[in-house]
């Protein structure tokens, strides 16, 4: 079954992660944030994010520009990594493993919650199948049977295999920019990620590929959990089942307003702040 | 009545168990190339590296002995007699590297300016134009100087600078185009946009959005300019009192290097090496200079 043959060799790093990686019932929690805080260069861009991230679910995080959905987004598969002045506080468990612990490794990690950018960005060396197993390669699976069977199935469950079939070879600079962005994330699922997080997925798209691109959302829940940013209030509304309001607080700082199930979020949210921006009265 | 069927595994968890387990299988061989990777990037970081501080440090040790009140304040004597120093080379530098200046910054950032702006023949040519003198020879440039200046006129601080000119031109030229084309569109729309003609969107909006990188160029194609020696060494004739007139023959370091160093004598090849420092102070300076200021003009932007 695995294309690693023995799994021998790497035991030692494959106990950091585990490769039991039953289907979690939806609804069991598989990300948590206590205190979660990000910081450049030891200014606080977001803190105080303490919730739960349910399986097969859709979290959605809200709030206007600047206040931190994106950097707290990024804090999730760790990528603040590559910048030299970020530091993130707190504790962020993917089920019971540690994502800042000095023994998970990130690549590792990554593999496990994929990521989904605000534009399109397919590889432009790459035709479309190597674009739809690059990341199943990087991850060290060569066994051809299965890098096959997974860019068949996320490209059908990115609703992108019928119309790139029969042209796989073709460069992905050949597609449309929301059939681009679709390739984005086949290509994020076909690692089969346990989340997958989602950055403004929609906010470089037309109005037809955003409702093709939120219609996959949530048809992938079954597969993947989600969580996307997005400050589009309308779309958090069609495409979440749970909703963390941020806002920028008096110290242009991010802070975590409240948290609950999108439905109650936006008929009767606890905080007047969230109330005022879910009508539309600033934002 | 209940039928339990055993249900086949999802072929998602399957497919995840398994790039999980080459994930984690393939990891220890992964970090191992990556590792690999770097040491090879820092063996051949230290091979560029070693050659250019051993030189550094070879000028500095060699020529800091001959830097002395006299190097600075007076000018080359013959040998025999003490007291000898590099001011009629360090002032034929500055005379012929700044009339070069005055003459090709302003020519070259126009013509960069064109090339960034303008599509068509005549940029292109302009640009091969460019290229093709960037590849030239810096013998031939003096050749070139002394056929066409020196044959006619003698040698002088003007032929010089021509020739230096020569050299500093296309460098100025395609660094300039590089910075105005860097200048993103959408701040040349936003011109258009508000009724702007080209002139006043490259005065107003292109050149000061430009300038940290066309600051830059400049001073590299200066330092470029300062060590040049064989366009020199055909055109000003050199000379060993000091001169001021550029029309008359002049000194230059470049070429008080290259003179003294081949000398017989002990105190000439010091005062060389002393020369060789100033020249290599003097571009170190410059490079970092152009950059601290460049780094300085984008902060102040944002």
């Amino acid at each position: 079954m695995t294309d690693a043959g023995t799994v021998t060799p790497g035991a030692e790093d494959a106990r950091v992660q585990s490769t039991e990686a039953p289907a979690p019932e939806t609804g069991a929690v598989v990300m948590t944030l206590a205190d979660v805080a990000v910081s450049f260069s030891g200014r606080t861009a977001v803190r105080d994010v303490t919730f739960d991230v349910h399986a097969g679910e859709v979290t959605a995080l809200i709030g206007p520009s600047g206040s931190g959905k994106t950097t707290l987004l990024r804090a999730l598969n760790r990528m603040h990594d590559t910048v030299r002045t970020a530091a993130v506080t707190g504790t962020v468990l993917l089920g019971d493993l540690d994502v800042y612990a000095p023994s998970t490794d990130a690549t590792l990690l990554r593999s496990r919650v994929g990521m989904v950018f605000q534009r399109p960005n397919p590889f432009p060396t790459m035709s479309i199948y190597e674009n739809a197993v690059a990341g199943l390669k990087f991850n060290g699976v060569r066994r051809k049977a299965l890098l096959d069977e997974a860019a068949e199935s996320a490209l059908v469950a990115a609703a992108l295999w019928d119309s790139v079939k029969d042209r796989m070879s073709a460069h992905a600079s050949t597609l449309s920019g929301g059939e681009q962005q679709r390739l984005c994330i086949a290509r994020a699922l076909a690692v089969e990620p346990e989340v997958l997080l989602m950055d403004e997925p929609t906010s470089a798209l037309d109005p037809i590929a955003t409702k093709r691109i939120e219609e996959l959302v949530v048809e992938l829940k079954d597969r993947v959990t989600i969580i996307i940013v997005t400050h589009n209030m309308q779309q958090a509304m069609r495409v979440s089942d749970r909703c963390a309001f941020l806002l920028m607080g008096e110290d242009k700082a991010g802070e975590l307003i409240e948290y609950g199930p999108t439905a109650q979020l936006f008929s009767e949210p606890t905080d007047p702040r969230t109330l005022d921006y879910v009508n539309g009265r600033f934002g | 009545m209940t039928v339990l069927v055993d249900l086949p595994a999802d072929p998602t968890v399957e497919r995840r168990r398994a790039v999980q387990a080459a994930a984690a299988s393939s990891l220890r061989r992964r970090k191992l190339a990556s590792t690999a990777a770097l040491g090879v990037c820092w063996v051949f970081l230290a091979v560029a590296v070693v050659p250019l501080v051993a030189v550094v440090a070879y000028v500095v040790a060699k020529g800091l002995p001959a830097w002395n009140a006299d190097f600075f304040t007076n000018s080359t004597v013959p040998e025999g007699i003490p007291g000898g120093g590099v001011w009629n080379a360090i002032v034929g530098t500055m005379v012929i590297t700044g009339i070069a200046i005055v003459v090709t910054v302003p020519l070259g950032l126009l013509v960069g300016l064109f090339l960034a702006e303008s599509e068509g023949r005549v940029a292109a040519a302009l640009r091969f134009t460019a290229d093709v003198m960037t590849g030239i020879p810096s013998i031939t440039v003096g050749i070139f100087g002394y056929i066409a200046i020196v044959r006619n006129y003698g040698y002088s601080g003007f032929a010089g600078a021509f020739a230096i000119g020569f050299i500093m031109l296309p460098v100025i030229v395609r660094a300039g185009e590089s910075a105005f084309r860097g200048v993103p569109t959408s701040l040349n729309e936003a011109a258009l946009a508000l009724g702007a003609r080209k002139a006043t969107i490259a005065r107003r909006v292109v050149v000061p959005t430009a300038l940290p990188g066309v600051i830059t160029g400049v001073l590299l194609a200066v330092a470029r300019g300062l060590g040049e020696t064989a366009p020199l060494l055909l055109t000003i004739g050199g000379n060993q009192y000091l001169q001021w007139n550029p029309t008359k023959q002049m000194a230059a370091l470049p070429t008080t290097i290259y003179n003294s160093s081949s000398q017989p004598y002990a105190d000439q090849v010091q005062l060389a090496w002393g020369a060789a420092l100033l020249l290599v102070v003097v571009v170190l300076v410059l490079s970092i200079g152009s950059r601290l200021l460049a780094a300085r003009l984008r902060k102040e932007r944002r």
